[in-house]
């Protein structure tokens, strides 16, 4: 992998990371939100069913985990475990794809 | 040092030159933290009445207390560490403002010592073998800024990526340890900025 890739690596860790933290406070407000008002799953359903908005939000925070975690876990497993090379890279890339198709069916599931 | 291998034991190595804090030859481990030990007095270091010397972390060791410093410098110079001019000397100096931002921030980092305490307290260094270290970056940033240089883009082609500054965590142990007070953390968070710059622009 040259140097050019590395870096755009680092810029879309970097960008990932703060679409994530929006992300996650939306996230957790709602969850905070749903939980305080008592509402049943049921509920929580009939108002995600069909919702664009929650499926524009949360299929962008599903791409952004996809993005972040495998760039993230490319560092952890070099430094900590000496795994560097192609090989490395491959499985990294399956693992972002794993990630994209697990998330997209969670949100998927609440919206259809 | 110098009492034990007069007196206690002639054999002991160890290296030192100018005894001033200027040649960067006497770094070594004190007490657990890499420190250059010309200018350190036992009794700021000293922890219960003991205190313990090693050599600098993250390079062989040659004997006793010197390590082999070729690593360290060798990144250097895949750092792209020379600076190259673009005037000959039939030309006039070019001049320098003291006070430019691109100045200022050469000024910062300039007067390294080349003393490896920094690359000896950096973890990606252990952990990441072919990283470049605080030391080599912190060098290229100074000559990324120095307006009379010529080759900033092979350079930041040198410096980016895995083995270079994009590895950096941030933890700031170099800037901690450094005797000159340099900060090579800023000056490698300038690199990837100027990198990301470059990329934008097309340039790297
Ligand atoms: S700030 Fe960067 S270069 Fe300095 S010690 Fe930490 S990881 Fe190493
Ligand atoms: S940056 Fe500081 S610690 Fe590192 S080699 Fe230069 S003087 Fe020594
Ligand atoms: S002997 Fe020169 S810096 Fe310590």
């Amino acid at each position: 992998m040259n140097v050019k890739t590395q870096t755009i690596l680092w810029i879309a860790q970097r960008a990932s990371a703060a679409v994530l933290a929006l992300c996650v406070t939306v996230h957790l407000a709602t969850m905070v939100y749903a939980i305080r008002g008592g509402l049943s799953a049921a509920e929580i359903l009939s108002r995600t069913k069909g919702n664009a908005g929650w499926l524009a939000f949360y299929t962008v925070f599903v791409l952004a985990v996809t993005v972040h975690a495998p760039i993230g876990l490319r560092s952890v497993v070099t430094e900590w475990f000496g795994w560097r090379g192609a090989a490395r890279d491959v499985f990294l890339l399956g693992l972002a794809m794993l990630l994209a198709v697990m998330g997209m069916r969670a949100v998927l599931g609440v919206f259809l | 040092m110098t009492h034990i291998q007069r007196v206690l034991d002639p054999t002991l190595a160890y290296r030192f030159a100018c005894r001033v804090g200027m040649c960067g030859s006497c770094a070594m481990t004190v007490n657990g933290v890499a420190r250059w030990t010309c200018r350190t007095h036992v009794d700021k270091v000293v922890k219960n009445d003991r205190m313990e010397i090693a050599p600098l972390r993250n390079l062989p060791v040659i004997r006793d207390l010197v390590t082999d410093m070729r690593e360290f410098f060798d990144k250097w110079a895949k750092a792209k560490g020379q600076f190259s001019g673009r005037l000959t000397k039939n030309e006039d100096f070019q001049k320098v403002k003291p006070d430019s931002l691109e100045r200022v921030a050469v000024d910062a980092g300039i007067e390294c010592i080349g003393c490896a305490v920094c690359y000896s307290s950096c973890d990606v260094v252990s952990w990441n073998p072919d990283y470049l270290g605080p030391a080599a970056l912190n060098r290229a940033w100074t000559l990324v800024k120095d307006e009379r240089d010529s080759k900033k883009i092979e350079r930041l082609r040198a410096v980016a990526g895995d083995a270079g500054c994009h590895s950096c965590h941030t933890h700031m142990s170099c800037t901690e340890h450094c005797p000159k007070q340099i900060s090579p953390t800023a000056g490698i968070a300038g690199l990837k900025r100027e990198v990301s710059l470059a990329l934008f622009r097309k340039a790297l």
